[in-house]
Formats: C-alpha cells, sequence, structure tokens
C-alpha cells in the first residue's frame, strides 16, 4: 500500500518534472528570503546576542513580551497605530466611493480624462518625496499653505510641530496620495452596472438622485462590503514610510506607531529581541484579522484570492 | 416640474466639475510649486514669493545639482537595481506564474505550492528578522540585499496566474498535441500572448524599486552605495525643530530650498515619464486582480 502511493508520488513528479523544475527556482528563492527569516522570530524568544547568533542566544520564554508592555512608549504606539489606522480605513473607503461617484456623473470627455489622469499621479510618487514636499509646503515660515491661510489673516501654523494636527495631516496627506487610485476599483464596478436597470428606474419615474440610491449604490454595494472586508487586516497598519518621513520629537506622543518604534529599538538601538517581540506582536494580531477577513470577504462575495 | 429639476441637474453637474477640478488641482499643485522653486531665483525663493509659477527664470539649482556626485551616483545604484530587479522578479514570477496557472489535474502539486505562496504573503519574519538574516548572509552593503529579498512577489504570480488561466486552451493543447513540453509552451505560446500583463508587471516593479527607499536606509552601511530615494531621505526629509524656537530665521540654512526642490523634481521624473504607459496599464492590472470571481 504505502509502496503504491510512493509510486503515485514519484510517477506525479515525473510526470510534472516540467513544472516542478519551473517552480523549484522561485520556491528556494522565497524559502531562504522568507521562510528563513521567518524562522527568525525565534529572537522574539530569546536573549539575542549578535555576537551569538540565532542558535547560541539565550532562550527567555516569554520574558521579553512581558518587558515589551513595560517599555515606555508601545501601549502609546498601540493606541497611535489603531486610531491612525482606523481614521484612514474610514476615509479610505467613503472619499474614493464619493469620489466614484461624482466622476461618474460627469459624461465622457476630455475633463473627465484630465481630472483622472492627475489624481492618480501622486499615488505612484514615493513617501520620501512627497515628504519633502509636504514639509516644504506645510512650513510655518513661507509654507505655501500658511501663505494661503495668510490671506484671510490665519497667523502661520506649525503643523508638522503640533502633536494634536499629526493625526490629521497623516490622514489628510494619506487619502491626499492615494483617493484617486482607489477609485479605480469602485469606477470598474460603476461600468458594470446594467443599464437596463436604469432605464427601468426612469420608467417608473425615477430622479437622479432617486437612481443612484436605488440603482446605482446597491450595484456597487458587494464591491465596497469586499474592500471594507480586506482593509480589516490593515487595522495595525498604520503606515511606517508616512509616518517615519514626518513625525520627530515633538509628535512622538500621538504620532508614534508600532512600526516606528519596533524601527528604533531595533536598527537604531540594537535591542533586537524586543523589538522583533514588537513586531512579532503586530504581524500575529495582523495575521489572524488577515485571514479573518479573507474568509469572510470569501463568504460575502466569493472573493478568492488564488 | 420637470424644468425645475433640470435647472438643478444644471448647477448639480457645473457643480460636479468644479468640484472635481478643484480636487484634481489639490493633486497637483503641491508638486508645481515644488518644480517652481526649482527654477527660481535664490533670493525669490528665501522671500517666499515663490508661489506656482517660477520667479526670475533660472536653471541655477539644476546647474548646481549637476557638480554633485553623490547625487548622481545614487541615481546610478536606483537605475542599476531596477535593471536587476526587473530582471529578478519578472524570471521568478514567470517561472512560478506559469505551473500555478495549471488545473490541479494538470498540476497534481498546485495545492502545495499554492499554500506555499499564500502563506508567504499572510506571515513574514518582519522588519527585525529579516534585517538579521540579510546580516548574516553577508548582504549587507551589497545590492542584492535590495534586489533579492522581494524578488518573489506572491501578488505579481497571482496577477500573472489569472492572467495565464483566462487564456483560451486549445492553444496551449494544441502546442502539446505538436509535441512541445512546458518550457516551449511557456516560451513560444504563453508569453507572446501574455505581453500585456507582462508590461503591467515590469512597469510595477521599475516604480515599485525607483521609489523604495527603506531597505535601501538600512541595508546599505555606506552612503555612498544608497540608492536614490534613501540618499534624498537623507537630505530631503528634515523637520527643522529650530522653526518651533523661535530662531532668528536668517540663521537658518535656507539657500538650500532650490536645490532640494531640483533634486525632488528629477527623482520623480523617471515617473512622469512612464506614467502615460502606468496609467494605460494599471487600470486593467488592478480590475484583474482585486475583482477576480
Amino acid at each position: 500500500m504505502k509502496e503504491k502511493k510512493k509510486k503515485g508520488f514519484w510517477r506525479t513528479i515525473k510526470k510534472d518534472g516540467a513544472l516542478h523544475l519551473m517552480i523549484a527556482i522561485p520556491v528556494i528563492m522565497l524559502f531562504v528570503f522568507h521562510y528563513i527569516s521567518l524562522a527568525g522570530i525565534i529572537i522574539a524568544f530569546q536573549d539575542y546576542k549578535p555576537a551569538k547568533g540565532f542558535f547560541q542566544s539565550e532562550f527567555v520564554g516569554l520574558e521579553n513580551f512581558r518587558t515589551l508592555f513595560y517599555t515606555p512608549g508601545f501601549l502609546v504606539s498601540l493606541r497611535n497605530t489603531v486610531i491612525i489606522a482606523c481614521g484612514k480605513i474610514v476615509l479610505g473607503i467613503v472619499v474614493p466611493v464619493t469620489i466614484a461617484l461624482l466622476l461618474n456623473e460627469m459624461k465622457k470627455n476630455g475633463i473627465k480624462r484630465v481630472i483622472q489622469t492627475l489624481i492618480y499621479l501622486p499615488h505612484f510618487v514615493s513617501w520620501v518625496l512627497l515628504a519633502g514636499i509636504i514639509i516644504e509646503i506645510l512650513n510655518p515660515r513661507d509654507g505655501l499653505l500658511n501663505q494661503f491661510l495668510g490671506i484671510f489673516g490665519v497667523e502661520p501654523i506649525y503643523f508638522l510641530g503640533d502633536a494634536d494636527l499629526f493625526r490629521p495631516i497623516l490622514w489628510i496627506t494619506d487619502i491626499w496620495k492615494e483617493f484617486g487610485y482607489s477609485t479605480i476599483i469602485y469606477l470598474a464596478a460603476l461600468a458594470g452596472v446594467d443599464t437596463a436597470l436604469y432605464e427601468a428606474a426612469a420608467l417608473d419615474g425615477a430622479g437622479h438622485m432617486q437612481k443612484v440610491w436605488h440603482v446605482t449604490l446597491p450595484g456597487i454595494a458587494p464591491t465596497i462590503v469586499l474592500m471594507m472586508t480586506l482593509k480589516l487586516g490593515s487595522v495595525l497598519d498604520a503606515g511606517f514610510e508616512q509616518v517615519y518621513n514626518l513625525y520627530s520629537a515633538v509628535t512622538m506622543e500621538t504620532g508614534d506607531i508600532i512600526d516606528t518604534l519596533v524601527y528604533r529599538l531595533g536598527i537604531g538601538g540594537g535591542q533586537f529581541s524586543i523589538a522583533a517581540t514588537a513586531g512579532l506582536f503586530k504581524s500575529v494580531i495582523a495575521s489572524v484579522l488577515i485571514v479573518v477577513s479573507y474568509k469572510l470577504a470569501y463568504k460575502f462575495s466569493g472573493y478568492r484570492v488564488f | 416640474m420637470f424644468r425645475k429639476e433640470s435647472l438643478g441637474r444644471k448647477i448639480f453637474v457645473i457643480f460636479n466639475y468644479v468640484f472635481c477640478s478643484i480636487l484634481a488641482l489639490a493633486c497637483i499643485i503641491p508638486l508645481i510649486h515644488i518644480l517652481a522653486i526649482s527654477l527660481s531665483d535664490k533670493v525669490a525663493v528665501n522671500a517666499g514669493e515663490v508661489l506656482l509659477w517660477p520667479v526670475n527664470f533660472t536653471f541655477a539649482s539644476y546647474e548646481h545639482l549637476l557638480t554633485e556626485v553623490k547625487f548622481f551616483r545614487a541615481m546610478g545604484v536606483s537605475v542599476l537595481r531596477v535593471f536587476l530587479a526587473v530582471i529578478i522578479c519578472m524570471t521568478m514570477t514567470i517561472l512560478a506564474g506559469y505551473p500555478l496557472s495549471k488545473t490541479t489535474r494538470q498540476f497534481a502539486a498546485r495545492q502545495f505550492y499554492v499554500w506555499y505562496f499564500m502563506i508567504a504573503m499572510l506571515i513574514g519574519g518582519g522588519m527585525i528578522p529579516t534585517y538579521l538574516v540579510i546580516a548574516q548572509m553577508g548582504m549587507l552593503d551589497t545590492i542584492w540585499s535590495l534586489v533579492l529579498p522581494g524578488a518573489v512577489s506572491t501578488y505579481n504570480i497571482i496577477l500573472l496566474q489569472n492572467y495565464i488561466k483566462s487564456l483560451p486552451d486549445e492553444i496551449m493543447e494544441s502546442a502539446f498535441v505538436d509535441g512541445a513540453g512546458h518550457w516551449i509552451t511557456l516560451y513560444k505560446i504563453v508569453l507572446p500572448l501574455c505581453k500585456p500583463v507582462l508590461a503591467t508587471l515590469v512597469l510595477f516593479i521599475m516604480v515599485a524599486h525607483w521609489n523604495e527607499w527603506f531597505n535601501g536606509l538600512i541595508y546599505m552601511n555606506r552612503p555612498e552605495h544608497y540608492p536614490l530615494q534613501s540618499y534624498l531621505q537623507t537630505i530631503v526629509v528634515e523637520i527643522d525643530m529650530s522653526m518651533i524656537q523661535n530662531v532668528d530665521p536668517t540663521l537658518l540654512n535656507l539657500t538650500q530650498k532650490g536645490n532640494k526642490a531640483a533634486q525632488i523634481f528629477l527623482a520623480m521624473l523617471p515617473i512622469l515619464c512612464v506614467y502615460p504607459f502606468l496609467q494605460k496599464y494599471f487600470t486593467g492590472g488592478i480590475v484583474m486582480g482585486s475583482v477576480k470571481g
């Protein structure tokens, strides 16, 4: 029996040999650069010393988790992460859906094309360059925004030097960068709404708003639900690149997130074990959320990744 | 009744065009502002006179930039990195995408590999273990640390395998009937048919690697090995604490402004150049990846 099974296995290997050979190279690459570092998570349970390496460092069990919760700033960064990320998730649904609905009301013409071209652009510019631009525009001395506000008699504001303003700035600059690109998916959904439904609604005497309410929105609701579900996985993803490039000592209290803390502790401070523990804490929760969100998405709309 | 609604509709249409146009302007005004600063005279820049149009038009900032070896060296690193990344990432994506596009009946082990790639997409080691592994492999300070770790992208593989699946089966079957194996079929039949999705992937990889800065910052020990965006991160991003403490503004280092703006704009230029192509392909790409049933 066992012999037979083994033979079957070798037969499929032989039959699909070329396919196995093809996929072997990416499989090995992924093993080396992903699965080995996955095993490196072990340092979260060690008192890792670079000189001793992965194998010689002392095991400490869950000690690092205890230390982590007493690390000044960890709970603050956890709170900030959730607040910043949730704000982004809400805006990241509401704004693109609204804009997509507005764009959908336009006739296909040059103006619409130009508008679409312009709003997609910031998505493709890196946070480094955008941060450079944002810092310049928000500067209190002669920044563009303060000059503009000055017209209305507003005193110059040091936007990036004010802890209370930091989260709103993160939300606004994030949605500014991404809303255009996010409309694409909703525009595609809108294009897929059956036109016969609009004609039927018009025959029934529906006005424009009624058509939007009774035909358009239900038509794109599955897409909205799907996007909301998939975003569930990013509740702990506050946007490292953005925060890292915009925060400073003054805005740390409201702006420090888990990822920036991990960076400062680990790469900056050499406390590899504690940093890896914080990273593990985040990625365990995130992985669970992502798996749940995929399951929900599959249930709601038959969404499948592969 | 009918007239009233059509008036309201007219007002809405006008409002809609105005509102969306303002939004679109808001997206590029910051970029135009930076371009205007980079093309303006230093004195006008420091006086805060430059808004959206260059004042006393000059190429001085760009001429000054020509003397900065560091900037161009970093640009060279970035170009090399993008070149290597496109070749390696595309090879990996094709080699994994084609086998995974087969059905389980055609490729018995498919499900195993699907999980192997899926798990990698769902959980990762995180910043610190990855860094330590790269360090232990002796890859710090080499260009390979920027190219190899992200070379296998499950997302790209999904995109490609979905596209291959959508091709008519008969074409591949006829190739097999003619005696072609998987390698020949992939090379002669599948890849030529996949040109649109391959172009999309190449563009995605180019943009991603051109824009990536964080790995460059942590994996490279010496600034002369930084790719462009990592180099600019150290130059352009500084939040000036002196602003809060009311230091005399004349003491601030302001002459750099035009120079910084020029560097930002030059780093953005390649993106702007491929942008028309990006726009042509990415709409299809996103929809393919995201709303497949």
